[in-house]
């Protein structure tokens, strides 16, 4: 360890024992180790007091960066009863099982140390993670130890879990996955074992089948064994055919249903009065493809599960003042009227009015503005802001529902819902439902006056049997499936298989300016050389400033705010004075701080930096564009419309200009605009992608066919979108759309395929001649091969696609 | 001929012992989670007491 600490040393990269960053200028070194920041050294001292360092030897610097405080009363909200209780996984006296889910969970060592809560909190019994869903069950002594306790304790040592109001309004069963697997489980096995029984029947095994006995015994066991396939695997089938036709919609479900029903009579009865050996091995393998196929677009619907849902965005419990006392309270409890506290950095969770004396708020969720407004006392303050200063106090005027942000957030057009339902399966698989009845009965008529009732009834089931849609319903669960998982493996995470039929119809793609195109920003010094020491002097001083650039300045250098800043003086629309080390600090703007004006025109910002008088250059401050735009969006562009909405001012348009058509240049645009730029888009018949980021493209996101969100934080999704794209995987754009179109190709072919299939086999079911246990062999026959051409071809198109 | 009738209940019988398990497998969560566990077993049990730590600095 010392040996490695020196050569750390001599490279000089010293590097963060905990959370493994560069430490930039003096690190603070404790226990012969370096560390960033305060944060990360708390942590360490902590899991070093209880012996837990054994989390460095498993991973080198594990830990999770975080150099903020939090203050104790933030988790208060979660010992109000309420709360509480729909948080609660399971409690048995004084026992509470909790599920936390903790995104920041990404090593061994996470593992290790969140498995060893016990030596932290005696309180706590036992924690099991669970790494792939990324969450931790705790089991604590409610007794020993508050919720509130092992939230703060998670969140001391860098594992803050992700708690929203989501999970409190409906926990997720987990049980029925279990069950599903079980019934898949008990379909399949009778499958197999009817399957087997009927062997002699297929082949007509002559003379050692013709034994009365033996044929009535291997009847009997098909029939013990297809019970529990009809009465509990199959039982979903029923209750949603059911539904159906309820609702007077004919669903996929509604001939699966009839099938399955009209062989197992007919099975029993041939069982039972001998005349036949029935149908169960096809009663039985319907059941059991068509759970598998289930079970499948199941997996894919769950692996993201995101909602629609505003409330995920507010903190979800509010500091109510009553009988100035401090109450926590779930944010759908706020009432017109209420007094609320709201902390520094907190969102404003509804419309009210200030109290306290002023205070600034950052709109840039709502807006896309991101200088801080200055609101005084009486004023109306908005929801969706971030408040910046100290605790302030806020009437509530608008209970949370009806604020204007949620009405944003909410803008649901029905007709996106409508169509929604109208999906391209949906609307085939109606008409084959009804097409398919009509012939199955149609053949059962003709026959029956033909005077053969046997071929009638061999005719109907055979239809129902032979054409079972489920060839075209898997066709598309299983490509979809597929393609979403290889767009998740390319950081691509699609909400559900219907955006990837929206995406192969997209032909315009708007995007947005602000970290979408751009990615970050970048602080660069230009003038002379700057010692470490000067480059916090600058960060310690703009880190008591509001000022967007002086932010952006402290972040660049967050790590060096070690100096104690006196006489802090900030004016308005100039810069900053300060008293640092006896130094006079002076920063702002070039005539604040050097007394000229600049005559040139830049699209950079510049912040200007002189000590004792002496000025040392400046900070310029650019919005970087991401790798590759450039021949991304032209490359696009050859293909799709390309359009750019801003929320910003058009410095920059010169540069677009040359990328993208400037007719389809819009800059200024609030979230609004955006909303009926896209509604107007979408009236003259495009088919729009919406790119964005964040909450202030939110109603042009839900508004837009495919709501992208780009985020270089995953966690950071908005609730909106129908994609989150990875950043890093925004040069993949154009092969991923490519993809998309490809799949609605696989689903063609495979729907070719099995129509095909169907039309053969109905051609000869209809006339009688195919004996119900053909159809039954060739029906799972055909699903399988469209699994497996669904499959490889998409995994081909991939490749091909160079995803 | 009537071994058949006795061989064939026997193998079901087998069978269904097999599903038995399987579903047992299922409900105590066996497949909730494949890949933590293959983690958890390489940790050490027991805390690296003080004097160990020491001497390995």
């Amino acid at each position: 360890m010392q040996l490695n600490y020196q050569k750390q040393k001599v490279e000089n990269q010293i590097q963060c024992y905990h959370c493994g960053e560069p430490v930039n200028v003096t690190p603070i070194i404790f226990d012969q180790k370096d560390f960033c920041c305060d944060g990360c050294k708390l942590v360490y001292e902590l899991l070093n007091e209880n012996n837990l360092c054994t989390y460095y030897t498993l991973n080198s610097t594990p830990g999770i960066h975080f150099n903020k405080t939090i203050p104790s009363e933030r988790f208060t909200y979660l010992d109000n009863e309420e709360v509480k209780r729909k948080l609660i996984h399971f409690i048995e006296g004084n026992e509470v099982h909790v599920i936390f889910y903790i995104p920041k969970m990404h090593c061994s060592s996470c593992i290790w140390l969140l498995e060893n809560l016990q030596r932290l909190n005696t309180g706590v019994i036992s924690s099991t993670v669970n790494f792939l869903k990324k969450d931790v069950t705790v089991v604590f002594m409610d007794n020993a130890v508050k919720l509130s306790g092992i939230v703060e304790l998670l969140t001391n040592i860098g594992y803050e879990p992700l708690i929203s109001l989501n999970d409190l309004e409906h926990k997720k069963e987990k049980k029925a996955n279990k069950e599903g697997i079980i019934k898949i489980g008990i379909a399949g096995f009778c499958f197999g074992n009817i399957m087997m029984l009927s062997f002699p029947e297929y082949f007509s095994l002559g003379n050692f089948y013709d034994q009365h006995e033996l044929k009535k015994f291997f009847g009997m066991i098909n029939l013990m064994l297809s019970l529990p396939v009809f009465f509990y695997s199959a039982s979903e089938f029923f209750i949603s055919a059911l539904k159906g036709i309820r609702q007077r919609f004919l669903n996929i479900d509604l001939p699966i249903a009839f099938a399955i029903l009209i062989t197992f009579t007919r099975s029993i009865f041939e069982i039972i009065s001998g005349t036949g050996a029935g149908y169960l091995d096809s009663m039985s393998g319907i059941v059991f493809f068509m759970l598998i196929g289930r079970y499948f677009q199941n997996i894919t619907y769950d692996n993201l599960s995101f909602e629609r849902d505003y409330k995920s965005y507010f903190p979800i419990s509010v500091a109510l003042l009553k009988d100035k006392k401090e109450l926590s309270i779930p944010v759908s409890d706020l009432k017109k009227g209420d007094r609320i506290l709201v902390r520094s950095n907190e969102i404003i969770p509804a419309d009210s009015i200030l109290k306290s004396d002023s205070t600034y708020i950052d709109y840039s969720f709502v807006t896309g503005e991101s200088r801080p407004i200055k609101k005084i006392q009486g004023e109306l303050i908005y929801a969706g802001g971030r408040q910046l200063q100290g605790a302030i106090e806020l009437d509530v005027e608008k209970e949370v529902s009806q604020s204007y942000l949620t009405r944003l957030w909410n803008k649901d057009s029905s007709d996106v819902i409508a169509s929604d339902s109208q999906s391209f399966i949906h609307k085939v698989s109606k008409y084959f439902t009804i097409a398919l009845f009509m012939i199955a009965l149609s053949g059962f008529l003709y026959w029956t006056f033909s005077s053969d009732l046997n071929r009638g009834l061999n005719a109907l089931t055979a239809v129902l049997i032979v054409a079972c849609p489920c060839a075209l319903l898997l066709s598309a669960t299983f490509t979809n499936g597929n393609m979403l998982r290889i767009f998740g493996r390319n950081k691509f995470y699609i909400k559900n298989a219907m955006v990837v039929e929206k995406l192969a119809k997209i032909d315009t793609i708007v995007f947005d300016k602000t970290g979408t195109i751009t990615h970050g920003s970048s602080v660069q010094f230009i003038g002379m050389q700057l010692s470490k020491e000067e480059n916090a002097i600058a960060a310690s001083v703009s880190s008591n400033s509001l000022h967007p650039l002086s932010r952006k300045i402290c972040e660049h250098f967050s790590s060096d705010l070690n100096y104690t800043v006196q006489n802090f003086e900030e004016i308005q629309g100039k810069g900053m004075k300060a008293l640092l080390n006896g130094m006079h600090v002076l920063m702002g703007s070039e005539y604040f701080v050097t007394g000229n004006r600049s005559t040139q025109n830049s699209t950079t910002s510049k912040v200007f930096f002189s000590l004792d008088g002496n000025v040392l250059g400046y900070y310029s401050i650019n919005s970087s564009y991401r790798t590759g735009i450039t021949d991304l969006i032209k490359d696009l562009s050859k293909t799709y419309n390309v359009h750019l909405i801003s929320g910003d001012n058009d410095a920059e348009k010169d540069v677009l200009q040359k990328i993208i058509p400037f007719e389809n240049l819009h800059f200024n645009q609030n979230p609004e605009d955006k909303l009926e730029y896209i509604k107007s888009l979408q009236q003259t018949g495009n088919k729009v992608i919406m790119l964005g980021d964040g909450l202030n493209d939110a109603g042009a996101l839900f508004q837009s066919d495919v709501g992208i969100s780009v985020s270089d934080d995953i966690n950071n999704f908005s609730p909106s979108c129908d994609v989150i794209l990875d950043g890093d995987s925004f040069k993949k754009i154009k092969q991923l759309l490519q993809f998309s179109k490809s799949g609605k190709n696989i689903i063609f072919i495979s729907f070719v395929m099995s129509i095909l299939y169907n039309l053969v086999g109905i051609f000869f079911a209809v006339q009688g001649q195919l004996s119900p246990v053909i159809a039954a062999i060739l029906m799972p026959a055909s699903s399988i091969s469209i699994i497996l051409l669904t499959t490889i071809a998409s995994s081909l198109f991939s490749r091909k696609n160079g995803l | 001929m009537s071994a058949l009738f006795v061989l064939i209940c026997v193998s079901i019988v087998v069978a269904i012992g097999f599903l038995a398990a399987f579903i047992w497998s299922v409900r105590s969560g066996q497949y909730d989670d494949d890949y933590t566990p293959s983690v958890r077993m390489l940790f050490e049990n027991k805390t690296p007491s003080k004097e160990n730590k020491s001497i390995k600095k």
